[in-house]
């Protein structure tokens, strides 16, 4: 058995990041704390190594057999649709040489110190948990094994593990894991370079798709529990009244004819959190009951003032000349390459455009919900949350306890898509509880508490500039990026995508233009911003790969061939030679950014779809390719629109390549769930404010996709699998390819060019406001 | 108020007002939490459940309209050969991502199958229109309700 550790923390890869410190110039001095532990390094951290939680693989902790051979793993990251609780577990299976069918899986509670990293967002579990979780399974193993040779006084180097088993070479014997557990249990821990990991040609369940869900079989039967469906004994349900305006406080409130519902057991006014939002609940008033619909009704029965605050007269339509003024004056550069302001002004033909992506919510099917209750001086909370250790900070802080004496558990998520991540509604639970004694509260938020009290992903306006020449390629690329920051939420006057915003898929365009120029301009943001799958990609990938089609069909190339010649050839680009500091967090050396892989998957994508074949009036094809969270991604869309501009989409061909791929079935899943939510964002859903307050409010105005607009066919080409490639990211990078696409084939069936997100369908007509040209 | 229902064949009384929801009566009353709230309009059909055989959105159907009608839900509907079918085509083709909303999406599938053994792509844009899957389960759903389809005409 050889050890293969491409992205662990092998001798090969301390290696490779010890270059890439030395390559910055000197070491940086990074200072984390990690459990309570200040851990000084003089190298740079990267991956899960340099989040807060860091990574844990200890097998001591995530693996434990019972004498019945039921092998019982712990998965320390949030489930909300990924399937990261069957695909972690499998990896620690596979190296383990477990049995699927005896392979029970356990939701961590929140607890960074003792699990690494819970932080579930990014698109990281595998990317950063995939080695950990081979250590541990391989870890298992070898106990297992050395606790055989010890029985049977054998060396260790006689005994071998298969199959639920620890084999004697010699003479035959064997004992199963559940008689060895006991004793394996003592054995020392492997030390890593004593670690031996399968040969991937020996892997059973990595790569395989043989794996089902472990959640499959409690979904079809209804047993599955979400946050929403925690039960507690003589627990009560509430339901809230918040301020409909961000920063508003309450000034009075009339409770009594909401105390006169049936049902209706008390009300109680959550304080509020002076701003910035972070992630404490919004305050208000709520209603508790004893089932849902009473406190519903009680909410609904309640009489109150408030003050709306700063936000007040917030209005979105109006921020959009905000954000117009913000892309049409010069503003921070973030990448300079040459002189593009010169070379634009030169002439030559010059094409510029403006791209508009709306405030949107999440919209997950379960909507928040959590449950607290506080017993003996220490609180419980049982909710569906994406940052468990978040979660628990909040808690802590806001009923003044122990960290010790707080417990988060995580239930499954019912969707989260980044929402998720900020756990305000667990701090209202438990503040509900202290509230009431202890007594254990629901809090349940309905659809449209849900719509008009998200973290949106931001609004935002990209200006595009290019021009030509001769040969229609352009000399200079010029792109304003204008959406208020995430940080916003977080940090009072905060303004414009920081380093880690528009390095999600504008900073790094590893496009040969001679003269690049990226700016961002400063942009205040009114409301709560948070993130939602893939993040800012989906604004830069709609905006960037709208404008290369715009300028192919300028110069009379076809947009492949042109996007092509202008990514060039195979070469792996150091992110930093991009003007990317961030890199989404990883190691430049580990992930660079592959021309190669880029061009691959625009190839596939366009092979498979039979790209150029020519199609009647109202039907096109339409191609854009983005790279994100390590992982790229090219789409190729087909549709037909009729004439009173309804959007049929007959075909979906998209080409991924993450790299190593655990769980192939899932990342088609996640495939097919990113392009339907990435047509959502092309054709529907939008969020607007009047008067400081969300406008919609429920999937009435704030319609997603549904069954019979969905493509008849998403034909998924995942390039093929190297276990060499550290992975990428899955749950995200199949998202912002779509809208593009979508848009450019409309365009290549009607000639008609869109700009601003949502479409509609049938197409709206208000796409020429926002277009200058 | 006391009313009697009866959930997948088991007779049940329930302490509730007349015009509560049935889906709050499910969940919070009955403790069946499979049915889900996605909505509370009727506009998602994450609350559906069968009444008298029929699809309904419990969140928009009071429970005085369930009285004396035998509801299913998701935690019964495995209880007949359809139900069974279509569960096991779910499973096989591995349909749920967070699984929110397959019940909703189970409940109005094996309506379907009930009324049309050999239901159309068409038949299944109308019958599913109405639940929402935000995690985009909608491809394998349609090749789910296919195969579980086969799968009833070849095993009867
Ligand atoms: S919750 Fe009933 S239709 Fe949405
Ligand atoms: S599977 Fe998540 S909403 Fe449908």
């Amino acid at each position: 058995m050889s050890t293969h550790d491409p992205s662990g923390a092998g001798g090969l890869t301390r290696r490779a990041i010890l270059k890439s410190a030395a390559a910055l110039g000197g070491l940086a001095l990074c200072v984390r704390e990690s459990g309570g532990v200040v851990l000084a390094s003089q190298t740079q951290l990267y991956g899960a190594a340099a989040d807060p939680g860091g990574v844990v693989d200890n097998p001591l902790v995530f693996v434990s057999i019972h004498p019945d051979d039921t092998v019982l793993v712990t998965v320390h990251r949030p489930e909300m649709g990924q399937g990261i609780r069957t695909s972690l577990a499998l990896v620690v299976a596979d190296e383990l040489e477990a049995d699927w069918p005896r392979v029970r899986v356990t939701q961590a509670p929140a607890d960074e110190a003792r699990y690494g990293s819970q932080d579930t967002d990014g698109s990281r579990s595998m990317r950063h948990f995939f080695q950990p979780m081979r250590r541990v399974g391989a870890a298992a193993r070898m106990m297992l094994e050395a606790a055989a040779a010890a029985r049977w006084g054998v060396p260790a180097s006689e005994v071998v593990a298969e199959r639920q088993r620890v084999l004697h070479r010699g003479t035959d014997r064997r004992l199963s894991y559940g008689e060895l557990a006991g004793e394996a249990m003592h054995q020392p821990i492997p030390e890593p370079r004593q670690l031996r990991l399968k040969d991937p040609a020996q892997f059973r369940y990595i790569g395989k798709s043989s794996t089902r869900s472990v959640d499959g079989g409690d979904i079809v039967a209804g047993r599955a529990a979400y946050g929403i469906d925690t039960r507690l004994d003589g627990m009560l349900y509430a339901v809230v009244a918040r301020p409909a305006v961000l920063g508003g406080k309450l000034v009075h409130y009339d409770a009594q004819a909401a105390l006169a519902v049936p049902g209706v057991v008390r009300v109680v006014e959550i304080p509020s959190h002076p701003l910035p939002a972070q992630y404490f609940p919004l305050g208000g008033v709520a209603v508790l009951a004893g089932n849902t619909w009473a406190a519903i009704k009680g909410r609904e029965a309640l009489k109150v003032q408030w003050d709306e605050g700063p936000n007040r007269s917030y209005d979105s339509r109006q921020f959009e000349t905000v954000l117009q003024n913000a892309v049409r004056q010069p503003a921070k550069v973030v990448r300079n390459q040459g002189d593009a302001v010169a070379a634009l002004q030169k002439g030559g033909k010059r094409l510029e455009a403006e791209y508009y992506l709306p405030f949107l919510a999440h919209a997950s099917m379960e909507p928040p919900a959590a449950t607290a209750r506080i017993l003996d001086g220490r609180c419980e909370v049982w909710a569906p949350v994406q940052a468990p250790q978040a979660t628990r900070d909040l808690v802590t802080s806001l009923l003044g306890m122990k960290e010790s004496d707080v417990t988060v558990n995580v239930t499954l998520l019912g969707g989260a898509f980044g929402r998720k991540s900020l756990p305000d509604f667990a701090g209202e639970a438990a503040l509900l509880s202290k509230a009431m004694q202890g007594r254990p509260v629901k809090v349940m938020w309905t659809r449209e508490d849900d719509i008009r009290h998200d973290y949106y992903q931001a609004v935002s306006l990209q200006r595009l500039e290019a021009v030509l020449g001769p040969d229609g390629m352009p000399l200079a690329w010029l792109h304003r990026s204008a959406a208020p920051t995430e940080n916003a939420t977080f940090e009072a006057g905060a303004e414009g995508e920081d380093q880690t915003e528009y390095g999600m898929g504008m900073i790094n365009i590893p496009l040969r233009i001679p003269n690049v120029r990226l700016e961002i301009p400063p942009v205040p943001a009114y409301t709560r911003i948070g993130w939602f799958r893939s993040v800012y990609n989906i604004a830069h990938g709609f905006a960037i790969q709208s404008f290369l089609d715009e300028l192919a069909h300028a110069a009379g190339r076809d947009p492949r061939d042109y996007q092509l010649e202008l990514i060039g050839p195979p070469r792996r680009l150091d992110p930093r030679s991009l003007s990317d500091e961030w890199n989404y967090g990883e190691s430049p050396v580990l992930y660079p950014l592959d021309t190669g892989r880029l061009r691959a998957v625009i190839e596939r994508a366009t092979s498979e779809a039979g790209w150029g074949r020519s199609m009647p009036k109202g039907q096109g094809l339409g191609l854009a390719a983005t790279y994100s969270f390590m992982s790229y991604a090219a789409a190729v869309i087909e549709v037909r629109v009729g004439s009173g501009g309804e959007i049929v989409i007959p075909r979906v061909d998209l080409a991924f390549d993450c790299g190593a791929q655990v769980n192939p079935d899932r990342i088609r899943a996640q495939l097919e769930g990113a392009c339907i939510m990435g047509l959502t964002v092309a054709m529907h859903g939008e969020i607007t404010f009047k008067d400081g307050r969300v406008q919609q409010s429920n999937f009435n105005d704030f319609p997603v996709l549904r069954m019979p607009e969905a493509p008849r066919e998403i034909r998924l080409h995942l390039q093929p699998a190297s276990f060499e490639v550290p992975p990428g990211g899955v749950g995200e990078p199949g998202l912002p390819p779509i809208a593009p696409a979508l848009c450019n084939a409309i365009f290549a069936a009607t000639g008609r060019r869109l700009r601003r997100l949502p479409i509609g369908n049938p197409l709206s007509n208000r796409q020429s406001k926002a277009s200058p040209t | 108020m006391q009313s009697e229902l009866s959930v997948n064949g088991v007779p049940v009384k329930v302490e509730a007002t007349p015009d509560t929801p049935l889906l709050w009566v499910l969940r919070d009353h009955l403790g069946l939490t499979g049915t889900k709230f996605g909505c509370g309009m009727g506009l998602c059909g994450a609350c559906n459940v069968h009444v008298a055989g029929q699809p309904v959105r419990t969140c928009v159907t009071p429970l005085s309209a369930a009285i004396g009608k035998p509801i299913t839900t998701v935690e019964g509907v495995g209880r007949d050969r359809v139900g069974r079918a279509v569960q096991e085509a779910w499973l096989a083709l591995g349909v749920a991502q967070c699984g929110y909303c397959q019940a909703g999406q189970i409940m109005s599938a094996v309506a379907l199958l009930r009324a049309s053994p050999h239901p159309t792509d068409q038949d299944v844009d109308s019958a599913m229109a109405g639940n929402i899957c935000r995690c985009g389960t909608y491809p394998r759903i349609r090749a789910a309700i296919h195969r579980a389809a086969e799968q009833l005409r070849s095993a009867p």
